[in-house]
């Protein structure tokens, strides 16, 4: 079903139908995060990729026309770098631990620490949450200051697109 | 869309449930699934979703520009406000064992007023973008 609503994104030529396929593909990722028993990370691809992006989607939609506009060159090169890049990343795989393999190093780290120890450290019976906001604290302070400069970027850029459409419309009107 | 009863009566159910459902996130996050992150995102899909019923001078009202610009930087700030505190109780900086006599209860309360921080800001964020990209369309439509 993913990959069936991924190739009707990538030949759909109507940009409403593909924000709207986008959707729908945030929700199934969100099922599969689901399966997977990553319910902090489904929940905020629902919240997120599903509700919160379609309708900015939609909103900057609204300010543009409703087709996406001819391709003006050959997609082959575009094309051969994106299956290069990804055959290179498939190659990378082969060199991982198995799925779930006890043994991986990722799982005799620090994640035994954090499962043994984050309940009678933190009293906080979310794993997740625990290691979140305590133990990667710096991480997640990192993280919080990322998304407010992502504000503050689109802060910067609408607004002066704004002020300087005001001038604009005073040079004409004088 | 704003004159249909329908929709406005369901969209006047939903948000509450939404906003609550949101702080059932927010402070519930400790236990299960969510947190901060994710209940910023709900209750800004709640405001989200009044500002497309009701359009957006009405949501402008309740929830005005300039808080929303505030929330942006008090979520850093509480969030840096808390290492801080850490730093003056004589721990090392988002070092929450200092924050109360118990140690385990200072954790529980530094994860708390972190887990705020960050609620405050990623829903301010969200709002801030929704409300300049449906600003532009508007003004522009009012031009038109």
């Amino acid at each position: 079903m993913m990959v069936a609503t991924v190739v009707i994104l990538a030949r759909s030529r109507n940009l409403f139908a593909v924000v709207v396929l986008g959707g729908i593909y945030s929700f199934l990722m969100a099922t599969v995060l689901v399966a997977l028993d990553a319910v902090d990370v489904a929940m905020t691809e629902a919240a997120v990729g599903a509700g919160v992006s379609t309708v900015l989607l939609l909103g900057a939609l609204h300010l543009c026309k409703a087709e996406e506009a001819k391709p003006a060159h050959r997609p082959w090169l575009p094309l051969a770098v994106a299956v290069g890049t990804g055959a290179v990343l498939v190659y990378g795989t082969l060199g991982l631990p198995a799925f779930s393999d006890p043994e991986a190093p990722i799982h005799t780290h620090v994640a035994p620490r954090y499962l043994n120890e984050a309940l009678k450290e933190t009293s906080v019976p979310n794993v997740v949450t625990a290691v979140l906001a305590s133990y990667r604290g710096y991480d997640t302070l990192g993280e919080t200051t990322v998304v407010f400069t992502a504000g503050a970027g689109v802060i910067a850029l609408l607004r002066r697109r704004k002020k300087k459409d005001k001038a604009d419309a005073e040079k004409a009107a004088s | 869309m704003r004159n249909d009863l329908v929709l406005r009566v369901i969209a006047k159910l939903l948000i509450p449930f939404i906003l609550l459902f949101a702080l059932y996130v927010q402070f519930h996050g400790e236990l299960g699934p969510g947190g901060g992150f994710q209940a910023g995102v709900i209750a800004a899909a709640a405001i989200v979703l009044h500002v497309l019923i009701f359009g957006l001078d009405a949501t402008r009202r309740i929830v005005p520009e300039r808080l929303v610009e505030t929330m942006l930087a008090a979520g850093v700030l509480i969030y840096a406000g808390v290492g801080v505190a850490g730093l003056l109780l004589g721990g090392n900086f988002l070092d929450y064992f200092v924050l109360s006599g118990d140690r385990v209860y200072g954790q529980l309360r530094g994860i708390f007023w972190v887990e705020v921080g960050v609620a405050v800001t990623v829903s301010g964020v969200m709002l801030k973008i929704f409300y300049m990209f449906a600003a532009r369309g508007h003004d522009d439509g009012e031009d038109a």
